[in-house]
Formats: structure tokens, C-alpha cells, sequence
């Protein structure tokens, strides 16, 4: 065993190192620059019912240490997902994914999930509750710790494998959701996905986004969401998988410390496509240097 | 194959207004085809700039950009010698297939489209195909690489201020010659005027970028069959899936 394997839920990964959702394409667009079955695991584009082009462009701001994205759940729909990428990332990837599964109502999240339940690559779900990227009154349905507790009900009656719940970081309940999903029968959380942001050119005023309202990621939310990932270990017993603004390997060992079972790497992949590579590379020194013998055994650690 | 390298700029020169020249050096393992485009990490940054590729020889590959914002007022500042990391060479070529069969070809740019069109005519030049370069420019003061497409091509020119070539439009120009198939890079409102009276064609689109291939999915637009990525799937398209 080597000193940087984690136990996720069902999942025994090699490493913490997971691309996060919407971020990584469907794993191929990364193969010219590094052999990605180095990787803990991946996360790919979340799937829904039905293709979706998603939001008007541009839908993508720079800011200072981080970006704006308001992609909106673009999506080929679950079937053509099983019956074209299913095979392309076969041929490239070896180890289990993790599926996101995404939706407008609580019978279109159970109607994906329920379809990954005989996909072999498939090694558990991540279910994303939290696009800011969708209409406010189709997007307030899962703010509700009411509404998460039945969703998460629903999927585990019909779900063989393992799913964890995508949290988004723009409602003040965010641990009273994590409690819901964990009540309900979720296998763990992901925290989170992007802050709501916003960004306007002063040259004229306009705002630069299609969507106006977009969700922030990048180096600058990572303390806000260490935060969360914290409280969040406080108040469930379930694993967690820590993700905002990692950009290397002192920002895993610091959310593993927090209380990351594993760690997604978001945006950074986009300006860095070998950085996850990179991090794999730089833990077991880094860890050596900081005299950790294991990194499983820095879980939470902070805490106590 | 595309690669993330270290590149060193060799010059950086301003050519017109707020329009420079710059290239930029290193071993060049994956060689580069017209109608692709590089990304460069700018410090200061968050996301990197999509620069379309203008010229390639050996071990140089040169980009020519205005100055719109922060970011390329940035890189007009930097000087011989400096490492930029680079990703590249991204997107997909223009499609040469079958090109000496298209009849009477023509390439239409305008302003900083310009320079994608220019590794093409060398490259069409190279393939022996006769083709003719219509360019247009806001005023003279914008314009560049005329005496460089002189050298290796029949030129028309067109300009808003009349300062240089004709006054008006490319598409006036394109309007008054006789073409079977066109090349085209430019402003959008441009595309969609060649789009419109152009026979048949390919043309490069632009959009704003995330990563630049693939995987964020910001540049995504409707096509006439499918919802393609212009970094991925683009930059290049047929005139007959283009939506506009």
C-alpha cells in the first residue's frame, strides 16, 4: 500500500487526486498531457436527462485569482452519455469514475441515477444539487433540507452503488443540508461547488457574463470553503471529498487536514492541464517533509 | 498531439496601432497547422490567451494580437528572452482536402483575423494553389502585413477610412470578384456578411475561452448538425454547419 491510498466510501484510490465535475471534459481532452490513470479517480460533466447546450455565451470571466463560469449543465443526456463516451473513456481509463448526475426535479436525478447502476467504470455517484448556473426557480427546489432528505431517499431506494451529494456553498443551511443527505442514506459529501459571482467591464458597464449571475471558482474561495469542509467534518460522519481553489499539494494536505477524505481539483485544471499530475508527483514529498507517515491518517485531523 | 511547453519570446514588435508581432521560440515537438492557435499563460493572469497562429518556421512560431484588455497590454510590455508557458498547437487546421479541386479560392480577413490566413496562403503557396487575398482594416493606421501578403499573393484591400486600398468594406471587394470557395477570419459582423454573399467556404469562429481545449466547455455553439466546442471541435467550420 502505498502512503498517499485512500478508502472513499467503496472506492479504494491510489490517491486523493479526483478532477472535479465540469472541469475535466469526459477525461480524453487530458490524454495528450499526461497518462491519466495516475489519478485517485475523475469526476466527469454531470449527465441529465436530456442533452442541454446549456447557457448563451460568453459564459466564461476571468477575475483576479479565479473565474466566472456559467456553462449551465451542457450535456450530450444520459443516453447518447452510455452509448458514445461510456466507450471512448473505456479505451483510456482503468479505474472506476465518478458519474454526476444532474436534473430539474427529483424524478429526473432518480431517472439518471438509476441508469449508472450496471455501468462497470462506474464506481459510485456524485450528485450535484448545486448548479448556480440554472433558472432561480429551478434551482431553489434543492436549498430545502426537506427536499435534499427525500431526493436522497429516493436515489438510495433504486442506486446499487455508492453517491455522494454535490453541496453548494450559496445557502446558509449548508451543514443542516449535509445532515439531511447523510439522514437519507448518501454514502458522503462533496463541498462544494462554486460561490455565485459576478463580474462587469468598467470600460462599459456591461456585465460580462450571458447569465449575469455566475459561479465563481479559483485559488480565492479556497479558505471559504476549507471553512465549510471543517464544520462540515464536525457534523457528519460520512467521508467527505474537499473542493475549491486547490492548485497543489499543500491545498490537499490542508483539506485532508480539515477533514477531505479525497480532494477535487476544479478550475486549475483548466489553465494547468497537468496540474493534478504535478500534485501526484509532489505528495510523497511533501508529505515526507512534513513528517505525515500516511496521509489517510490526516483526515480531520485539525480537529482534535 | 497537444503539449503544454516553456517557449522563449524572440521579438516582440509593435507593427500598427495597438497590433504587435511577437515571436516565440523553443523546440517545437508537434508541428502546427494553419487555422490553429496556441494558449499562453500570461502571469497576473487567472485564465490563459488564445493567440490563432500566424506563421511557423523550425522552431518559431509566430502570433500577431491587439491590444484589448489587461492581459494583452501585458504582453505588448514583454521583451526578448522571457519563457512563457504555452499549450499548443490546439483546435483543428483549415481542412486542405480535395483544396485544388475547389475552383477559384479566396481568403477574406479582417483586422486581427488577419494573421491565421497568412500560414494559410504560405501553406496554399506551398501546395501550388493559385488563390487570391482580400484584407480589411479600420484605418490605415491599424493595418499590417500587406507587403507580406504582396510576396506571395494577388492582394485587394480594403479600408473604412480610405486610407488605404478601397474605401469601404472586404465585402464590397468580395462582392465585385469572382470566387468557387473562400477562407475567412474576422470580426463577427465580417463572418456573417462573407457568410451571406460568399459562395461556399470555411470559416474561423472565435468565442471567449475557458482552458482552450475542451474541457470547460465555454465556447460551445450551435452548429446546423450538432452543439460543437470552437477550441475542440473549431475553430474551424464549414460554411454549411455555420449557424448564424
Amino acid at each position: 500500500m502505498s502512503n498517499l491510498n485512500v478508502q472513499l466510501s467503496s472506492m479504494m484510490l491510489d490517491n486523493p487526486i479526483i478532477p472535479a465535475s465540469g472541469t475535466f471534459g469526459f477525461g480524453y481532452e487530458f490524454k495528450d498531457f499526461y497518462d491519466i490513470n495516475i489519478l485517485g479517480s475523475m469526476v466527469l460533466k454531470s449527465i441529465t436527462k436530456s442533452a442541454r447546450f446549456g447557457n448563451d455565451t460568453p459564459r466564461i470571466a476571468e477575475c483576479k485569482s479565479g473565474m466566472l463560469n456559467a456553462i449551465g449543465l451542457q450535456n450530450p443526456g444520459i443516453e447518447a452519455f452510455l452509448e458514445d463516451e461510456v466507450l471512448k473513456i473505456n479505451k483510456i481509463f482503468k479505474k472506476k469514475i465518478i458519474a454526476s448526475v444532474a436534473g430539474f426535479s427529483e424524478e429526473e436525478y432518480v431517472y439518471v441515477a438509476k441508469k449508472f447502476n450496471d455501468i462497470e467504470i462506474v464506481g459510485m455517484l456524485e450528485i450535484n444539487i448545486s448548479c448556480p448556473n440554472i433558472k432561480k426557480e429551478e434551482g431553489k427546489f434543492f436549498s430545502s433540507e426537506k427536499n435534499i432528505y427525500s431526493l436522497c431517499r429516493e436515489i438510495r431506494k433504486v442506486v446499487k452503488k455508492p453517491f455522494f451529494i454535490k453541496l453548494s456553498p450559496n445557502t446558509e443551511n449548508v451543514i443542516s443540508v449535509a445532515k439531511a443527505a447523510e439522514d437519507a442514506g448518501a454514502n458522503g459529501i462533496t463541498a462544494c461547488n462554486t460561490y455565485f459571482g459576478m463580474a462587469i467591464d468598467p470600460r462599459n458597464g456591461k456585465v460580462v457574463v450571458s447569465t449575469k449571475k455566475a459561479g465563481f471558482s479559483g485559488p480565492a474561495i479556497k479558505p471559504l470553503t476549507v471553512r465549510l469542509v471543517y464544520e462540515i467534518f464536525e457534523n457528519v460522519k460520512v467521508p467527505i471529498m474537499g473542493s475549491g481553489g486547490i492548485s497543489n499539494s499543500d491545498d490537499v494536505i490542508e483539506f485532508m487536514y480539515a477533514g477531505a477524505t479525497a480532494t477535487q481539483i476544479g478550475s486549475q485544471n483548466l489553465i494547468n492541464p497537468t496540474v493534478c499530475k504535478e500534485i501526484i508527483s509532489d505528495l510523497p514529498k511533501k508529505i515526507k517533509k512534513y513528517n505525515i507517515k500516511s496521509l489517510k491518517d490526516i483526515i480531520g485531523k485539525s480537529h482534535y | 498531439m497537444k503539449s503544454q511547453v516553456v517557449l522563449k519570446i524572440k521579438s516582440n514588435i509593435k507593427l500598427a496601432k495597438n497590433i504587435f508581432l511577437m515571436k516565440i521560440f523553443g523546440y517545437i515537438e508537434n508541428l502546427p497547422v494553419p487555422g490553429q492557435f496556441i494558449n499562453i499563460k500570461i502571469e497576473n493572469f487567472f485564465l490563459r490567451r488564445p493567440f490563432s497562429i500566424c506563421n511557423f518556421k523550425e522552431d518559431t512560431i509566430s502570433i500577431i494580437y491587439k491590444i484589448v484588455g489587461k492581459g494583452t497590454k501585458s504582453l505588448s510590455k514583454m521583451k526578448p528572452n522571457k519563457s512563457l508557458n504555452v499549450l499548443y498547437p490546439l483546435g483543428n487546421g483549415f481542412d486542405l482536402n480535395d483544396v485544388e479541386k475547389r475552383g477559384k479560392i479566396i481568403l477574406v480577413g479582417g483586422g486581427v483575423g488577419i494573421p491565421p490566413l497568412y500560414f494559410l496562403a504560405k501553406e496554399l503557396k506551398k501546395l501550388k494553389i493559385n488563390f487570391e487575398v482580400v484584407l480589411g482594416f479600420t484605418t490605415y493606421e491599424e493595418s499590417f502585413f500587406v507587403k507580406e501578403f504582396l510576396d506571395i499573393s494577388k492582394l485587394h484591400v480594403a479600408s473604412i477610412d480610405g486610407k488605404i486600398g478601397k474605401k469601404g468594406l472586404v465585402t464590397d471587394i468580395l462582392k465585385e470578384i469572382s470566387h468557387d470557395y473562400y477562407f475567412t477570419c474576422g470580426p463577427l459582423a465580417m463572418l456573417k456578411a462573407v457568410h451571406k454573399i460568399g459562395k461556399e467556404g470555411q470559416l474561423s469562429l472565435e468565442e471567449r475561452m475557458g482552458c482552450g481545449f475542451g474541457a470547460c466547455m465555454g465556447c460551445s455553439l450551435r452548429t446546423s448538425t450538432k452543439v460543437k466546442r470552437v477550441c475542440a471541435e473549431g475553430p474551424i467550420f464549414k460554411s454549411s454547419e455555420v449557424v448564424f
